[in-house]
């Protein structure tokens, strides 16, 4: 890890040399830093909204003016100044290395280990004008994802940008909006309410099971959604749908703070599986420059025997912060959380669930395997609620926390609440440490010390990496150690 | 040249010292064994030769094929060839047998600079090894040493030896807890490693595993030191009479 942010950090300073020369060159779509309303009818407006929209955005920033920023969780972030940032159109391409031979070898080699094309690479390490080449190097070529949107298409689903099915869908996307996160919810989610720019739009329409996974690599890497993304999702009824957001390897980002808000609807007998791999840069070894990962994640199972799960594997970031959570209103309806977070150096990370289980029979699961090494904290923040109504209700909590070294710490936070005496909520945690002795027997077979911590910590994360799509899974594999290379030796 | 030559060896644990001036020289081809009374060090020596962190070189020198094995780290040695059979293998829960085996192998072949096995060539390659230990398809895809009787434990051991080729051999009490049946596939086992190429040292207390794995030589450790080396009837000679001879000579 030390390796790889270094690298990352000299990308950047690299691209720091360039800073000065580029500022004429600026976007002619550039609007000034600062937040205030011009600026939020400005970006409706650029993004010919229809007026609800932009109502919208105005009452939820009338709204966060009002909110003050939380500071219940534990990590603990220097105040943001919110009026000295871009909120459209930031001056882009002044920071970017001209060609992959301006960045640093080291993260190449990261990249390298990944497997990742060189094409690729260069949209990751925000190489100059790489996005239109890159597209077909990721999917192989701009006709297959056409070809994929096509056969969408034929089935009813609408999968594409937010902005855009606000013009094509606008009932949709209006019914839907906004319902499961409503802008008064939190500090952050009001901010996104007000600001965000882009963002995916998912419909699947009844008894539609979707062919294949859809996957934010066709979309986000071509453009820029910057850093208070918003994804809605909705699953008709009896419908079917996977959805993958995300990115193995490190992405370098000018934005520190990243808001972003994901809404997920699943209605009667349909089901959402949502998996994230989260890899934003994580700062220096001492959290310096890091991504602050401030995200609201929220699904509604509304309908009767409806499913969410949430898998995340979350990797990057010098904070993170988010609980996907499930709010179980259709009786038998199924919420799942499957989490691996890996802290090391500096990073800092606070995540967890909330089921709240509502209508009868609803079940929850929850398996979070936390993972810290070098100076890294994380908290497992997980909240199971049973309310009045949720009769034979079922939840079942499994914390698992495994530290590297001795200077990381690991906390489990569980709040359980419940209203109905038929409910049965159910919470196991253990925290333990890498084995000298399974270090050892490793290395005796031959392993050296990273491959060794590898496997080991892939074993303990195995439920959790078993639930994401195959593809996903063998490439989460090796992020798990490339994430917690320098941890031990 | 011998292949393993331990000479003049000392070494502590957590500051008390355990070998005192141990030396043994094994030749490839030839199978060697000790025994010891419980305490002894012969464990200790075990990781002395495997590197393991904690087990402090104080004096002496061991030299693995001309090198000085001391200078190499613990994943370097297994890559030479030094394989250690554990006394108390360990477990690694969510890591299936056949990841951890195909992960050992390939970390070894890749030293070698011979390439790796993709998953399915590896199930093929391991296939005959496994059936000779008895070791089934359903035990290698549980999580390893997990819930693993005593026995199959061991055979799991004898499945890593064989699939990795080593040179020298070190089993550490393999023989131990194992019924009748299980020792004599574990015997088969070791015996079909032995080759003018290997050296095996069999680290027990019974008599009994050296009915079925003839050996060399036999030495015996007991404070510290090989206090008495022989052929197999040394082995025999001790069931009948016990370590007193030597704990008392050292008192
Ligand atoms: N980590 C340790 N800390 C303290 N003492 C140790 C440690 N490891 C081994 N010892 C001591 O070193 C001595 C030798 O132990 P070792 O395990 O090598 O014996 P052994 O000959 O293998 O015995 P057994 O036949 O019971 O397996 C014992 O007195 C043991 O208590
Ligand atoms: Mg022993």
């Amino acid at each position: 890890m030390v390796s790889n942010t270094e690298a990352i950090d000299q990308v950047r300073s690299i691209g720091d040399q360039y800073k000065y020369g580029f500022v004429t060159d600026i976007d002619s779509e550039f609007a000034p830093k600062g937040l205030n309303e011009d600026i939020i009818r400005l970006i409706s407006k650029k993004k010919e909204e229809p007026e609800w929209m932009l109502e919208m955005r105005l009452k939820a920033y009338a709204h966060w003016l009002t909110m003050e920023e939380p500071t219940w969780q534990k990590p603990k972030y220097s105040a943001i100044d919110y009026q000295d940032s871009y909120y459209y159109a930031a001056p882009k391409t002044t920071e970017k290395p001209k060609t992959l031979d301006d960045v640093d070898p080291k993260l190449l080699e990261t990249y390298e280990k990944l497997g990742i094309p060189l094409r690729e690479q260069e949209v990751l390490a925000g190489v100059q004008g790489a996005p239109a080449v890159a597209v077909d190097a990721v999917f192989d070529s701009v006709s297959v994802a056409t070809t994929y949107k096509a056969k969408l298409e034929e089935q009813g689903i609408i999968f594409g940008s937010i902005s855009e099915a606000m013009k094509t869908h606008p009932e949709l996307v209006r019914k839907y909006l906004g319902s499961v996160v409503p802008y008064g919810d939190n500090f952050f989610a009001a901010l996104n309410a007000a600001v965000f720019t882009d963002g995916s739009f998912v419909y699947i329409p009844k008894g539609v099971r979707c062919p294949m996974e859809l996957s934010t690599y066709f979309r986000i890497n071509a453009e820029n959604t910057g850093q208070f993304e918003r994804t809605l999702i909705v699953a008709d009824e009896g419908s079917y749908v996977s959805y993958l957001e995300g990115c193995t390897a490190p992405q370098r980002d000018e934005n520190q703070l990243h808001a972003a808000v994901v809404e997920l609807v699943a209605m009667d007998d349909a089901e959402i599986k949502y998996s994230t791999v989260q890899n934003w840069y994580p700062g220096d070894e001492h959290g310096r420059g890091g991504i602050y990962n401030f995200v609201t994640k929220r699904a509604a199972c509304r309908g009767r025997n409806s499913k969410v799960s949430w898998t995340q594997v979350e990797t990057g970031s010098a904070i993170t912060w988010k609980y996907p959570s499930c709010i179980l209103q259709g009786d038998n309806s199924t919420g799942e959380f499957y989490s691996v977070a890996i802290t090391n150096n500096a990073q800092l990370a606070d995540t967890g669930t909330k089921m709240i289980h509502i209508g009868k029979n609803t079940r929850s699961r929850i398996i979070s395997k936390g993972i810290s090494a070098g100076k890294s904290d994380q908290t497992y923040r997980g909240l199971v609620r049973m309310q009045r109504g949720a009769d034979s209700a079922r939840n079942y909590t499994q914390c698992d926390s495994l530290l590297i070294g001795d200077k990381c710490g690991a906390h489990t936070i569980p709040y359980i609440e419940s209203q109905n005496w038929s409910a049965q909520v159910e919470h196991e945690a253990t925290t333990s440490r890498i084995g000298e002795d399974q270090l050892f027997y490793c290395q005796q077979r031959g392993m050296g010390d990273e491959e060794a911590v590898a496997l080991i910590v892939n074993g303990f994360c195995r439920e959790v990496l078993q639930t994401l799509p195959m593809e996903f899974a063998v490439e989460a594999q090796k992020l798990v150690g490339i994430s917690l290379e320098g941890s031990v030796g | 040249m011998a292949m393993l030559e331990i000479h003049d060896l000392h070494a502590t644990v957590d500051g008390k010292v355990i070998l005192n001036g141990l030396n043994l020289t094994i030749d490839a081809g030839e199978v060697h064994a000790i025994m010891g009374p419980n305490g002894s060090g012969k464990s200790t020596l075990s990781y002395v030769l495997t590197g393991r962190h904690g087990y402090e070189v104080t004096g002496g020198k061991i030299m693995f094929d001309g090198n000085d094995l001391m200078q190499m780290e613990p994943d370097e040695r297994a890559r030479e060839g030094v394989f250690l059979a554990f006394q108390y293998p360990v477990e690694i829960p969510g890591v299936t047998s056949m990841t951890f085996l195909r992960t050992a192998v390939n970390a070894v072949r890749e030293h070698r600079g011979e390439a790796p096995f993709d998953p399915m060539d590896f199930v093929k390659h391991l296939r005959k090894s496994a059936t000779d230990l008895n070791i089934s398809d359903d035990m290698l895809k549980r999580a390893v040493n997990v819930g693993f009787s005593g026995g199959e434990k061991k055979r799991m051991e004898m499945l890593q030896m064989a699939a990795l080729e080593p040179r020298i051999s070190i089993l550490d009490e393999t023989d131990s807890g194992l019924d009748i049946d299980a020792l004599k596939i574990v015997a088969d086992g070791v015996n079909a490693m032995r080759s003018s190429e290997r050296g095996i040292l069999l680290i027990t207390h019974y008599q009994r595993l050296l009915e079925y794995i003839e050996p060399d030589h036999v030495h015996v450790l007991a404070q510290g030191q090989i206090v008495k080396s022989g052929d197999k009837s040394l082995a025999l000679e001790l069931e009948e009479k016990g370590y007193s001879e030597f704990l008392d000579n050292a008192a």
